[in-house]
C-alpha cells in the first residue's frame, strides 16, 4: 500500500513536530510514508468563511498531490472532515452551476482514501498498542469535527489507553466545543473566549499536565489561552504522544519535553 | 409590550455585552445543561430514533416540495369544517387581518396561546396600537410580558430569568395587568405557579377572543394541533367564542399518519417528555363545543422566498423544539437576545437571515454566530444540517449571489465590511495553490521569528487579547522533510517495508 502524509498547512507552518511525529510513528509500525510536496491546504478556512469558489483549486490540488496513493493520512480531524464531508458538496455545487464533473471525480478519488490518523491506525493497520511510552498525566478533548463529522468514537481513547506510563484523566464536558471554530475565533472573540475559558477551566480542573487532541488548530486556541493565563498545562497533539518511546524519554526527547521554543506559544 | 427586536445590533456586538453578564451566564448554563441532559436520556430510550428522525425529515421535505397542493387542500378542509381561511403575504398583512377580526367582535382584550408566529410578526404591538390588549398566558411568555422583556428562547422564553427575578416581576407587575401577586410571595416554584394560575384564571374566564399559533396543520382534515405542557393553551383554545390562529405555511403536514412521527419527535426533543402532556386538536367549529368562530391566518412572511433556496430551504423543516438552542455552546454564552429575533440559537441563525432576505448588518452577522461544532445538527429531530446552511449563507454574505425577496429573484452584492477579509482569503487560497510562494513566505516567517510581536495590533487583537500567539518554528515540516529525506517528495517512496 502506498501511504502519503497530508500534514496540513497549520502543522506544516506552525507545528512541524506533529508531522514529524506521524512519520516516526508510522515508520515504527512498518509503514513507509511519503510526503508529496505538491500538497498545501485543504481549503477549510476559505470554505467555512464563505469563499467556496476559492477552495475549488485546492480540491484539484489535493487530488493531484495524492492521486498515486492508496491512503492519505492526516493528523487533523477537521481537515479530514473537510475532505470527506465538504469536497463532495463543493463538487456537487460546481456541477449544479454548470462547471462540469471534474471536481466530482476529484472528490470521488479523494474521499475514500483520506483517513484521520487514529482511523488509519485502528481501522487500516488494526493496532491500538503502538508501542508508545509517555509518563505523564493527560486529559483528552475530542474536537468537534473528529467527534461529529468523522465519528472517531473511542479510537483516540483506545490508543491512549495502551500507552505505557500514561494516566488519562476524564475531562468534564469533553464533547463541548472549545470555541476555536476557525475564523469564528476572531469574528466572535467574546463568545469564543467565553467558550475557551470554560474549556480551560475544565482542563485545569482535571489536574492533568497536558491536554491532548487530534487537532492542532483547536490546540492553538486552548493552548494560547492556557499560556496567556500562565498555566503550566501544555497542549500536545495525540501523534506526539503515540510517537514517544522510552528511548525518547531517556534522551530528553518528545516525551520528556515540555512545550519548547518550537511550536510553543507565548 | 413596548420592546421589540427592531434595530438590534449585529451579533458580535450584542454578544460582547451579554457574555459579560454573570447572572445571565449562570441562569443559561444551569437551564440549558439541565434540559440538554434530560433530552439525551429521553431520546436514548427509543431504539428507532434514527428512523423517526429520517422519517420526520422526509415527510417535511415531501410536503414542502408540494406545498402549493397541500395548502389548497388545507384551505378546502378548514372551510368545509366551518373555519375561515385568510392568506397573509407578510407581517403587516397578517397584523391587519387579525386586528380587523378582533375589532369585528367588538372586544378590546384577547388571550394568547404561546406562539412563535405572532412573536415573529409583532402582533401584540400591532394590537396595542389598535387599542386591543393581548394577554400572554404561557407561563414563560407571561413573565416576559410582565417584565417588559423580550423572549430569549423558543420553548422557554424567560430562560434568562431565575426564580428570584420572576418573584420580583410578579410582585411588581401583576397588579398592573389584573389580579396582583399574593402577599408574601416567595420564589418557590409551587408558589410562583399558583400566583400565575390565579392571575391567569381571571383572564381565561372573561376573554371572548383567543389567539394562537399551531405546531401542525393536517391538510387532509383541516385539523390544527397545539402541543403544550401547561394546559393554559387549551383554556384559550376552548373557552373563548372566537379563535384566531396565525400559522406559518410550512407547518402543514399531509395526513394524521404523518403527525404520528412528529408527536414522537417533538416532546422528547423539546421537553424530554415521552408523551406530550396537552395536545389540543380542533377542526373548524363544532356546535355547542368550543369557539363558535374560527379563523386561520396562513402566514408567508419570507417562507416561499426561503423555499426557493435549494440549500437553505431545509430550515423550513423546523418544528420549533429548541433542542439546538439547548445544546449550542454559543447560545449558552451569548443568550437569546443577541440573535435579534424571536428565533434565537442555531436555528435562528439560519432562519432569521432567510426570512428577512439578508436585509442588514444583523442578518449578515448571524451566519457567523457559530463555531460550526455540529452539536445542533446532531440533536435536530428533523435532521436540519445547520452547519451546512450557515456556511451557505456565509457565502451569500461575502460573495453575494441570488436570493428571493417577495417572490422576485434578486442578486445580492457582497456585504460591506468584508473587503480586507476577501482579499486575504483570496491571497491565501492563491498562495496555497502556488507552493513555491508558500514556501518562501514560510521561510521568511521563520527567519524573522525572533521579531514577531507577542500581541497583534488592529483586527489581530481579536485573537491576541485573550490568547498567546503561536511561535513560528525555525523550520517548516516541508523543509525538514526535504533536508532529511533528500528530495522534494512525490518520489517513488511510500509503501510497506
Amino acid at each position: 500500500m502506498r501511504v502519503a502524509l497530508f500534514v496540513t498547512c497549520i502543522n506544516d507552518t506552525l507545528q512541524p513536530r506533529t508531522g514529524r511525529a506521524v512519520v516516526t510513528l508510522l515508520e515504527r509500525l512498518g509503514v513507509d510514508v511519503d510526503f508529496p510536496a505538491e500538497q498545501s491546504c485543504c481549503g477549510q478556512p476559505q470554505f467555512n468563511t464563505g469563499y467556496r469558489h476559492a477552495t475549488e483549486p485546492l480540491v484539484r490540488r489535493f487530488d493531484r498531490a495524492f492521486k498515486d496513493y492508496d491512503y492519505v493520512v492526516t493528523p487533523s480531524g477537521s481537515c479530514a472532515a473537510m475532505v470527506r464531508d465538504n469536497y463532495p458538496r463543493i463538487a456537487a455545487r460546481a456541477a449544479a452551476e454548470g462547471r462540469g464533473r471534474e471536481l466530482t471525480e476529484a472528490a470521488a478519488r479523494a474521499v475514500p482514501k483520506t483517513y484521520e490518523l487514529t482511523e488509519f491506525l485502528v481501522d487500516v493497520l488494526k493496532v491500538t498498542d503502538v508501542g508508545a511510552y509517555y509518563p505523564h498525566t493527560i486529559t483528552y478533548h475530542p474536537t468537534c469535527h473528529g467527534l461529529r463529522v468523522l465519528g472517531l468514537g473511542d479510537r483516540p481513547r483506545r490508543l491512549l489507553e495502551q500507552v505505557r506510563g500514561l494516566t488519562l484523566k476524564e475531562l468534564p464536558g469533553a464533547e463541548e466545543c472549545c470555541g476555536f471554530g476557525g475564523t469564528f475565533a476572531v469574528k466572535n472573540p467574546a463568545v469564543s473566549t467565553a467558550m475557551g475559558a470554560d474549556k480551560v477551566r475544565a482542563v485545569t480542573g482535571t489536574g492533568a499536565e497536558a491536554v491532548c487532541t487530534v487537532d492542532n488548530s483547536c490546540l492553538l486556541h486552548i493552548g494560547g489561552m492556557l499560556a496567556r493565563q500562565g498555566s503550566p498545562v501544555r497542549p500536545v497533539h495525540l501523534a506526539e504522544i503515540l510517537a514517544s518511546t522510552e528511548a525518547d524519554t531517556a534522551a530528553g526527547g518528545a516525551a520528556g519535553r515540555a512545550a519548547g521554543a518550537e511550536g510553543g506559544a507565548r | 409590550m413596548s420592546r421589540s427586536f427592531l434595530g438590534m445590533p449585529a451579533f458580535p456586538r450584542a454578544a460582547a455585552v451579554s457574555t459579560r453578564d454573570p447572572r445571565l451566564r449562570a441562569n443559561l448554563a444551569h437551564a440549558t445543561h439541565t434540559i440538554r441532559d434530560k433530552r439525551a436520556r429521553a431520546v436514548a430510550e427509543l431504539d428507532d430514533w434514527a428512523q423517526l428522525r429520517a422519517a420526520g425529515a422526509a415527510v417535511k421535505d415531501r410536503t414542502l416540495r408540494h406545498l402549493d397542493h397541500y395548502l389548497e387542500q388545507l384551505e378546502e378542509s378548514v372551510a368545509a369544517a366551518g373555519g375561515h381561511v385568510h392568506w397573509a403575504a407578510d407581517a403587516d398583512e397578517a397584523n391587519r387581518i387579525v386586528t380587523r377580526l378582533v375589532r369585528e367582535t367588538g372586544e378590546r382584550e384577547v388571550v394568547k396561546v404561546k406562539s412563535m408566529a405572532t412573536q415573529e410578526i409583532g402582533l401584540n404591538e400591532a394590537l396595542a396600537e389598535a387599542g386591543i390588549r393581548a394577554y400572554e398566558t404561557d407561563l414563560a411568555e407571561l413573565i416576559v410580558q410582565l417584565g417588559d422583556d423580550l423572549p430569549s428562547h423558543i420553548l422557554v422564553p424567560a430562560i434568562h430569568r431565575n426564580r428570584g427575578e420572576i418573584r420580583d416581576i410578579f410582585r411588581r407587575e401583576m397588579g398592573k395587568w389584573g389580579r396582583p401577586a399574593p402577599e408574601g410571595l416567595s420564589d418557590s416554584p409551587t408558589e410562583l405557579a399558583e400566583a400565575a394560575r390565579l392571575h391567569l384564571r381571571e383572564k381565561f374566564l372573561t376573554a371572548k377572543v383567543g389567539i394562537s399559533g399551531a405546531n401542525f396543520m393536517v391538510a387532509e382534515t383541516g385539523t390544527l394541533v397545539v402541543v403544550e405542557s401547561e394546559g393554559n393553551g387549551r383554556m384559550c383554545l376552548t373557552l373563548p367564542e372566537t379563535l384566531i390562529s396565525v400559522v406559518g405555511i410550512e407547518k402543514t403536514v399531509p395526513t394524521w399518519q404523518d403527525l404520528e412521527v412528529f408527536l414522537q419527535l417533538l416532546p422528547r426533543s423539546s421537553t424530554a417528555e415521552r408523551m406530550n402532556p396537552y395536545t389540543t386538536t380542533w377542526t373548524g367549529t363544532t356546535d355547542g363545543d368550543g369557539p363558535r368562530a374560527f379563523h386561520l391566518v396562513l402566514l408567508d412572511n419570507g417562507r416561499t422566498d426561503t423555499l426557493a433556496d435549494a440549500v437553505g430551504r431545509q430550515a423550513l423543516r423546523c418544528i420549533r423544539c429548541s433542542a439546538c438552542l439547548n445544546v449550542c455552546p454559543v447560545y449558552e454564552r451569548a443568550g437569546g437576545h443577541a440573535y435579534g429575533s424571536p428565533y434565537p440559537g442555531p436555528i435562528g441563525a439560519i432562519l432569521t437571515p432567510q426570512l428577512r432576505g439578508m436585509a442588514g448588518p444583523l442578518e449578515e452577522s448571524l451566519p457567523y454566530a457559530s463555531s460550526l461544532c455540529g452539536a445542533c445538527y446532531e440533536v435536530c429531530p428533523v435532521a436540519i444540517d445547520i452547519p451546512e446552511v450557515l456556511v451557505h449563507l456565509r457565502e451569500r454574505v461575502v460573495e453575494g449571489g441570488p436570493v428571493t425577496r417577495r417572490g422576485a429573484r434578486v442578486v445580492l452584492k457582497p456585504a460591506k465590511g468584508h473587503a480586507a477579509e476577501r482579499a486575504a482569503m483570496r491571497a491565501a487560497a492563491w498562495a496555497f495553490d502556488h507552493p513555491g510562494v508558500l514556501r518562501g513566505g514560510m521561510r521568511l516567517a521563520a527567519r524573522t521569528r525572533r521579531l514577531h510581536p507577542r500581541r497583534l495590533p488592529g483586527p489581530g487583537r481579536a485573537w491576541s487579547d485573550t490568547r498567546a500567539l503561536p511561535t513560528v518554528p525555525a523550520e517548516s515540516f516541508r523543509d525538514w522533510w526535504r533536508r532529511t529525506r533528500g528530495d522534494a517528495g512525490g518520489s517513488e517512496r511510500g509503501g510497506v517495508k
